[in-house]
């Protein structure tokens, strides 16, 4: 019997008994579409953290002043400016692996454009602030060296800020805005960059020249003159983050002149370590929701299993009369197999699309991130026929062992 | 072996069961040969073994010990897939019960032994609806058994039991689940078909019914108590003198 004709013996099977073939394969269809959905939700939560990853930058670092202990009160976190732009220079010369190490100073508040208006956020640092945040240019160009070290009167600006100043589609370089009454000339735009971790609009900010922002913005003069609020620190890929960090922290002490034991007047903070862990975190979260998925595939698999069973035993009459017009055991055990394999594929197939439905669905309404890949349908539609395989596998071989006489004459 | 060889021979044909402690000899040494062309009624009381001695003949089931030959092929020493090919080319099978597939059409069914025989599509369908024409039931093709009567489904059986040109029918009771005018009908058919050169066994516990055969042979307790050569009643005649109003002779 070849295998057209054993596919259309078990496919009329199935038909004939069209209420019980779909009761067995609904749970399949429910095991498969939980796999997948379960799959997409898993695999969209990773998707989401590996994306914030990218827009981060990658391999990066910030450095933090603060955390300084003034009179006995703690303060928090760059309550003092202790770190200068010298630091971030040592930083970036003197530590192996060390791509960028970009300062910056922070303000925020109203910047204005003709008639119009809109409260951001503005840094004042230089180019390597943008190598370190894998933040290409929209258009435009960047900060030129003179107009870093002499207080240029230039600004690069976030898309989000450009359009809320001038308005969608019109280009805002070689316009001026005012930021603290400064007039400074747009000379870039930066490249969309997306909500951080935090679901910040990071498009919403104004970068301009770090002497600029000290001299003529912030107001900054004096002995503080070199004090920054961060430093960003790009790493070479697959560089060891961890040792850098580790560098730089004794580099830090050195400069800062900290005591052996006592506090840093310092943070470092390793972002993408901290993303990888959560990358880490969905992606057992993943595995998990898989796993149980799986269990609900198993049970579906066994349902097929008893079926067959059920089948095997009620069609037994009819096993001995196939035997007798010259069905070999194996014909038998061919027949069987394929009508539960049979069975799992097509409930497999409906599952596949009761599982994408199910994922859009949470996707639409409860406007969770779902990522559909085609190796969880791959996992999904491999499980499926393995489990027609292995549960199909004993009611088959029960049925291709029957002896034809006790087949034809069982009640 | 000079003389030619009988369809079906066998020599002291064993078959023991072992029920708990007691050993039952449901063949106790049957020898008995089969001529190509023969229309043998095997009878007998329940328990005297001839249905063991039409499953062994049957390659359904085997000897204990004992020789059994059919068309020449020693088959008391095949494996089971041996046995599968023989019972699928030698022999045509007739049930008391039909044994059609249910929700399945008359052609389809007829097909059946020819799907494990390999024949391609095109062959098989022709075949069939040929044996389907053979029994009367050609304009009868598409329909599922459940549209049939036992006497139709019967003949369905028939067709199914010749598509694949076997040396021998064997029919087990096959006239018990049916009224006497249609037994009587299908035995015409037997005959029709011993007629044209088939060898037929039937089994049966109705002395009506043998008496259609031209040899018959009873069984008592695994043994061979008579086998006669008989001149067989005629079963166009019987159907004729029914179609008269006389009583029925099955």
């Amino acid at each position: 019997m070849n295998a057209l004709m054993v596919l259309r013996v078990a496919l009329k099977a199935l038909r004939v008994n069209k209420l019980r073939s779909s009761l067995t394969m609904l749970g399949m269809i429910i095991g498969v579409a939980a796999v997948i959905a379960m799959l997409a939700i898993g695999g969209g939560a990773q998707e989401r953290v590996r994306e914030q990853l990218k827009n981060l930058g990658s391999n990066l670092m910030l450095i933090f002043p603060g955390s300084t202990t003034a009179s006995g009160v703690r303060l928090g976190t760059g309550a003092a400016q202790t770190l200068t732009e010298e630091d971030a220079q040592a930083i970036a010369a003197e530590i192996d692996g060390v791509v960028v190490a970009a300062p910056s100073v922070r303000g925020a508040g109203q910047v204005v454009a003709g008639n119009s208006n809109w409260s951001t956020q503005y840094f004042g640092t230089n180019n390597d602030y943008l190598i370190a945040r894998d933040w290409p240019l929209a258009s435009g160009r960047l900060f030129e060296p003179a107009e870093i070290s002499g207080s240029g009167k230039v600004a690069l600006i976030g898309l989000t800020t450009a359009k809320q100043l001038f308005g969608e589609g019109v280009d805002p370089v070689d316009q001026v805005i005012r930021v603290r009454k400064v007039p400074l000339t747009i000379i870039g735009v930066l490249d969309r960059k997306g909500q951080n971790a935090l679901g910040q609009d990071q498009d919403d900010i104004v970068l301009m020249p770090i002497s600029t922002a000290r001299n003529r913005v912030l107001g900054q003069t004096g002995g503080k003159q070199k004090r920054i609020g961060s430093i960003s620190v790009k790493t070479a890929d697959g560089a060891d983050m961890k040792a850098i960090e580790e560098r730089i922290r004794e580099l830090l002490r050195q400069r800062l002149k900290v005591q052996p034991g006592a506090d840093e007047p310092f943070t470092i903070r390793n972002l993408t370590e901290i993303l990888q862990a959560q990358e880490a975190a969905s992606r057992v979260l993943t595995v998990l929701l898989g796993a149980v998925a799986s269990v609900s595939l198993l049970v579906g698999g066994i349902g097929i299993m008893n079926i067959m069973l059920v089948s095997v035993t009620e069609r037994t009459r009819e096993i001995g009369l196939r035997m007798a017009v010259g069905a070999r055991g194996r014909d038998i055990l061919k027949q069987f197999l394929v009508e539960a394999i049979t069975l799992s594929m097509i409930g497999g197939a409906l599952g596949i699309l009761l599982g994408v439905a199910a994922s859009f669905a949470v996707g639409e309404f409860a406007n969770w991130r779902t990522d559909i890949t085609p190796q969880a349908i791959f996992l999904a539609v491999g499980f499926a026929a393995g489990i027609g395989v292995f549960f199909g596998f004993y009611p088959a071989r029960k049925a291709s062992r029957l002896l034809p006489i006790e087949a034809l004459r069982y009640e | 072996m000079s003389s030619p060889a009988a369809l079906i021979e066998t020599r002291d044909l064993r078959k023991d069961y072992v029920l708990g402690d007691n050993v039952v000899h449901a063949l106790a040494g049957v020898s008995m040969a089969i001529e190509a062309g023969e229309f043998v009624a095997v009878m007998g009381p329940s328990g005297s073994g001839k249905s063991t001695f039409m499953n062994m003949i049957g390659c359904l089931d085997r000897p204990t010990s004992g020789s059994y030959r059919i068309a020449g092929e020693d088959a008391a020493r095949m494996d089971a897939d041996a046995l599968a090919a023989v019972r699928n080319r030698r022999i045509g099978f007739v049930f008391q019960q039909f044994n059609l597939l249910a929700r399945t059409s008359a052609l389809e069914n007829v097909e059946l032994p020819l799907m494990y025989a390999n024949v391609p599509t095109q062959e098989r369908h022709a075949r069939a609806l040929d044996k389907l024409k053979l029994v009367g039931l050609a304009d009868r093709s598409d329909h599922q058994p459940s549209q049939l009567s036992g006497g139709q489904q019967q003949r369905v059986a028939i067709a199914r039991a010749l598509v694949n040109n076997p040396a021998l029918i064997l029919a087990d009771e096959p006239t018990g689940a049916l009224d006497s005018r249609t037994s009587v009908e299908i035995m015409a058919l037997l005959q029709r078909l011993n007629a044209d050169g088939m060898t037929i066994v039937l089994v049966t516990h109705e002395h009506d019914v043998a008496a259609f055969a031209s040899r018959l042979v009873m069984f008592r307790d695994g043994r061979i108590v008579s086998d006669e050569r008989q001149a067989p009643t005629s079963a166009a005649e019987a159907l004729r003198a029914l179609d008269r109003g006389e009583p029925a002779a099955a």
